[in-house]
């Protein structure tokens, strides 16, 4: 019996070992993403809570938790609760497979990669439950937007996996990393690393993408009805995911935990440092977009995913598979 | 063990209980939502049993895409509103007799499975592939789909092809009239073709045909 409990007990060690870093970064990378932010437009952003307004997303954590949360009366309550609490379980849920180095990961299985791709695409249904349940038409329209949207990256994402699948021969995601010692897989296979860059975009509702949330057309899409600590969820949700996707990122094509090249002043770096530096980098990317691109119109989105992105993967994998075929370079075991 | 019999139980008896729920909440968008906890508890059941890929798998189709849409087609048709019309038809039971013919042979079907689980040792011994414990079952569904099954697996891929362009065909529409965006006619547009200075005499205005 006391052996099961000191299982259990060590478990939930590591899970908050993992899950408070997880969170404070996020509320980081909230300052973070509004301070690029307002530098590309000359602004000064968030500076006056704490030093540089480091703790401005503290301040705003605390101002969530004591509104009052609004559930609107003809929406439907379990589902309308239900929803913000989905978003924020899956998006830190998908960290338990995440290497941050050789032997730092909370579980190392062997479908790693199958688990965050079917983390990431469950994600959609908070958003549809909390447009669903809200029961009000801006809100319905944004998810019915979302659920397209995100339903047609994830095609493509699912093909550009495949591409360095065919690389590696394992869906584990250390073998991932591992495989990418002698080069990065963002140089052989860069078209890739766009297509993804942007399907990512698409994937979390990022600007020039975020037409669920289009507050010009839709108010605050999805989000409308949601009030105090449950937008809160929401929104910290989003972020956790935004990192989530960086990091899928960084694991896929940056190498992970590998430094550039075997230096020695490479290796005074701690592996879990390098795979944060590649997050953060991926995610100051993610922000440039946010301040640079003007918003997609729909039916260009969708012609993008479809008409472009799928069938240019598509003849990549086609390609990377008769290279590796061809020069016998394929790896097997 | 202890731990693994009990997982077992609360996902079996979470899939258990949702796909009853599936059949008798009044609400058809709950319905769905009940389908999705029952693939994803089944999924776990999968996993469960080590079957890790086919569980995954299970996730990303049928979780992940599947029943997105349903939902999606689902919500659009604002079926909340009537509620339960199946028992409430003016018709009475008519439909009855169908449903009853669907049950039974879904019945039949699960009592030949059944039965079919008695004769399973002798299957696995007489079947030429052999499990290596070894590999990851991903490899090994890899290594027996890509080899011993590649026509029967190429045969669903084209099954499904046409169903696609079936489902194309039928709801595809050529609409008279309609304006579309040409990326290439617009950026190739020049300032000769499009601009054009226009002596307007007076009282007589200009006429514009576009």
């Amino acid at each position: 019996m006391f052996e099961y409990l000191n299982i259990i007990f060590s478990e939930i060690y590591k899970i908050l070992y993992l899950l408070i870093p997880i969170l404070v970064s996020v509320a980081m990378i909230v300052w973070l993403d509004r301070r690029v932010w307002a530098l590309v437009q000359k602004r000064r952003g968030p500076n006056v809570v704490g030093p540089f307004g480091l703790l401005q997303s503290l301040a705003d954590a605390l101002k969530y938790i004591f509104k009052e949360i609004i559930i609107p009366a003809s929406a439907n309550k379990t589902i309308f609760v239900l929803a913000p609490i989905i978003t924020m379980t899956l998006a830190l849920a998908a960290w338990a497979v995440i290497p941050f180095s050789e032997n730092f990961v909370l579980s190392n299985i062997n479908v790693g990669i199958l688990y965050l791709f079917a983390i990431s695409s469950l994600g959609v249904y908070g958003i549809i439950m909390g447009g669903w349940a809200s029961n009000s038409k801006y809100p319905f329209l944004g998810s019915i937007r979302s659920a397209a949207q995100m339903v047609s990256y994830e095609v493509s994402i699912g093909i550009i996996i495949i591409n360095v699948l065919l690389c590696v021969g394992s869906l584990n995601l250390s073998d991932i990393v591992l495989a990418q010692k002698k080069i990065w897989f963002v140089i052989p296979l860069f078209p890739m690393f766009i297509i993804f860059f942007i399907s990512a975009l698409a994937e979390t509702n990022r600007p020039p993408f975020d037409l669920p949330e289009a507050e010009a057309e839709l108010v605050a899409g999805y989000q409308t009805e949601y009030s105090g600590m449950m937008y809160a969820m929401f929104w910290l949700g989003e972020y956790a995911n935004i990192l989530l996707m960086c990091a899928i990122g960084s694991i896929l094509f940056l190498g992970g935990w590998l430094p550039p090249t075997e230096m020695y002043l490479f290796d005074l770096i701690p592996s879990p440092l390098w795979m944060i530096l590649k997050i953060l980098f991926l995610f100051i990317l993610f922000s440039l977009v946010k301040a640079i691109v003007p918003r997609y119109r729909y039916d260009q989105l969708m012609k993008l995913g479809w008409k472009i992105f799928l069938p240019l993967s598509l003849t990549w994998v086609i390609i990377t598979a008769s290279y590796l075929y061809y020069f016998d370079l394929l790896p097997t075991n | 063990m202890i731990a693994h019999t009990i997982f077992f139980y609360t996902f079996s008896l979470i899939a258990v209980f949702s796909s009853i729920m599936v059949i008798v909440s009044k609400n058809t968008v709950h319905s769905v939502f009940f389908l999705i906890l029952d693939f994803i508890s089944v999924s776990c059941l999968f996993i469960m049993i080590g079957a890790e890929f086919l569980g995954m798998i299970m996730l990303i189709v049928y979780v992940g895409a599947v029943a997105v849409l349903f939902l999606f087609v689902v919500m659009m048709l604002n079926v909340a509103q009537q509620k339960n019309q199946w028992f409430e038809s003016r018709t009475g039971y008519s439909h009855m007799p169908i449903g009853l013919i669907v049950g039974l042979v879904i019945l039949f079907e699960l009592i030949i499975v059944v039965g079919g689980w008695k004769y399973k040792p002798n299957l696995i011994s007489s079947s030429s592939i052999n499990i290596n414990q070894e590999v990851t079952n991903t490899h090994s569904i890899g290594n027996v789909l890509y080899t011993d099954y590649i026509h029967l697996f190429q045969l669903s891929g084209i099954i499904l092809l046409v169903a696609m362009i079936g489902a194309i065909v039928l709801t595809f529409r050529k609409r008279s009239g309609i304006k579309r965006q040409s990326y290439t006619k617009q950026i190739s547009r020049e300032r000769l073709e499009s601009v054009q200075l226009v002596e307007v005499k007076t009282n007589e205005g200009v006429k514009i045909d576009d």
